[in-house]
């Protein structure tokens, strides 16, 4: 197999210049290569047209990148397996991109008479008295929603958790990193876990009056 | 539309679940090579490593990232096998 070195001799040889370096690379890119189809068996089939193209970039993109944040490799892991961690970041954000790349944000939460583009109704295949309490909890999520959450936030929550967007896919969109959306998303669901204690209202309660 | 009372149920149980300290996606990059080897050996416990569970749980697209490269390490242990 290709990846006989320990941590040390791959950072050793990837850090020399000729063909320790040389070999290292290729070595690596093997090993690359091995493991994506494992890791996008649920994006994309090792026998679709587009796969072997998608692997060869994503290992050339490693490969680079991998070189220039050597030093941040911190010995806390296999070395090749974090190098498979970048592969698989590069290689499922570039799934994600393009599965979602025709969708705009504010198309999806633009339908007209609803909340942003969900209907949140009630079961209708549930009974009078057991629609109408999901009616009242429904309203009253939206109401907290509303109330709560920054217009930033609630268009974020809904596109993520209602029609889900993928969150890089929303913060892409939004012109934000993932991180700082991830954050924003954060403090909306601690703004609505806060609210909802005040009111009284568990999201337990909630959930089980749908389970009827 | 029965997919969006599916992603409300989900958006409730999230809510439930948050905390008031939770990793950020720079976080969980940092860890997700050690925390998927330690998947990987049936290592995980509540107590290892528990904000990372956390984050995965509520982040769709960290954990797809964690399950795609957990897949490559199993199939490295099965191979060895």
């Amino acid at each position: 197999m290709a990846n006989k070195r320990t941590n040390s001799e791959w950072l050793s040889d990837l850090r020399s210049e000729g063909l320790e370096k040389d070999d290292a690379l290729q070595d690596l890119r093997a090993v690359i290569v091995r493991g994506l189809p494992f890791a996008l068996t649920k994006w994309l089939s090792s026998s679709d047209p587009h796969f072997a193209e998608l692997v060869e970039e994503v290992a050339q993109e490693t490969l680079l990148r991998v070189l220039s944040h050597l030093d941040t490799f911190q010995g806390r892991s296999q070395f090749t397996t974090w190098v498979q961690k970048i592969a698989v970041r590069l290689a499922i954000t570039e799934l994600r991109r393009k599965r979602w790349q025709d969708t705009s944000l504010d198309e999806l939460l633009e339908v007209e008479g609803s909340f942003f583009g969900t209907r949140l109704m009630a079961d209708p295949a549930a009974g009078p008295e057991v629609a109408t309490e999901q009616s009242e909890l429904l309203a009253q999520m939206r109401r907290l929603i509303e109330e709560e959450l920054t217009e930033k936030q609630q268009k974020a929550m809904i596109a993520v958790r209602i029609h889900g967007m993928p969150m890089v896919e929303v913060a892409r969109r939004m012109d934000m990193t993932r991180n700082a959306l991830y954050k924003l998303l954060h403090d909306a669901r601690l703004r609505l876990k806060k609210r909802m204690e005040e009111q009284g209202i568990s999201s337990e309660d909630v959930l089980a009056a749908f389970e009827n | 539309m029965q997919q969006s009372d599916g992603m409300l149920k989900k958006l409730l149980h999230h809510i439930g679940k948050t905390e008031a300290h939770e990793l950020e996606c720079d976080e969980i990059f940092e860890l997700l090579d050690e925390y998927s080897e330690a998947a990987a050996r049936g290592q995980i416990t509540e107590q290892f490593l528990p904000l990372v569970q956390q984050h995965l749980e509520q982040c769709q697209c960290c954990c797809e990232e964690y399950e795609a490269l957990l897949s490559i390490l199993k199939s490295e242990s099965a191979q060895l096998n």
